[in-house]
């Protein structure tokens, strides 16, 4: 639909271009709320968002390169809870498995907050039929196929995205 | 002492997080006949303006926003 209708739900068009645990929440949620609201929402997946589209997603997150990323644990008493750990960068650059155990921090923090999994507010999203574009450019430069993504996208470039945008009331670059 | 709101349905969001009591309320409200009311139970503090702002979005009219025994509870009427 088109904005000359009044009647037309408010549109949402995202810019989904990372791929990592942390930036795979921000358009997850925004795309999961706005389509509780009854907005149409539209996610265009490109660059390292497109693994997002992956069936099984295997986004992890790294402190390295995010220095205000609080690193806190997920169990003990609510004083040794809060503590953030300082992570001085020749830790966090040479231990193996600092990744893994950072995501895995995050994963069980994020859980016992009560957040959902990206992988459940995507589902969310499909339900709530969320356009997903993912980026024919960016399959073409990494080497992906149709088939390593979830059936419920679509596949298309940027003048697909843009006339989609072109219609919504709101526009983010994630 | 305010009037008593009977709901039709009832929704627990306790110990859930944004987006969930948002998305959760919609879902539910998809079950419910026009007019029929669901109370909505959050613990999330942001909840009271999210759940405004859902309101004023679907159309759904916000009844009732109160704190009850520590908890947010919110009565919506679907329009």
């Amino acid at each position: 639909m088109s904005k000359s209708d009044p009647n037309a739900p408010k549109r949402l068009a995202l810019i989904a271009s990372k791929g990592t645990l942390d930036w795979a929440y921000p358009p997850s949620i925004l795309a999961s709320a706005a389509a509780a609201m009854e907005w149409e929402v539209g996610i265009f997946f490109t660059f390292y968002g497109l693994t997002l589209l992956k069936p099984q997603l295997t986004a992890t997150v790294s402190p390295l390169g995010n220095p205000a990323m609080p690193m806190k644990m997920p169990f003990g008493p609510e004083g040794f809870q809060n503590i953030n750990w300082p992570m001085p960068n020749i830790l966090m650059a040479n231990v193996p498995g600092f990744e893994s155990v950072a995501t895995t921090l995050m994963k069980q923090t994020f859980h016992n907050k009560g957040v959902a999994t990206v992988e459940e507010l995507r589902d969310m999203c499909v339900e709530m039929d969320v356009r997903m574009i993912g980026c024919q450019m960016t399959m073409d430069v990494f080497g992906f196929k149709r088939e390593d993504f979830i059936k419920e996208c679509e596949i298309g470039g940027a003048a697909t995205f843009l006339e989609y945008a072109a219609d919504a009331d709101v526009q983010l670059f994630i | 002492m305010t009037d008593v709101i009977k709901e039709d349905q009832v929704l627990d969001c306790s110990g859930m997080l944004c987006p969930l009591p948002v998305v959760k309320t919609s879902k539910a409200m998809k079950e419910l006949q026009s007019g029929q009311i669901l109370k909505m139970i959050a613990t999330d503090p942001g909840a009271p303006p999210d759940m405004e702002a859902w309101s004023r979005q679907t159309g759904n009219e916000m009844l009732r926003s109160m704190t009850e025994d520590g908890k947010f509870v919110f009565f919506l009427r679907k329009k």
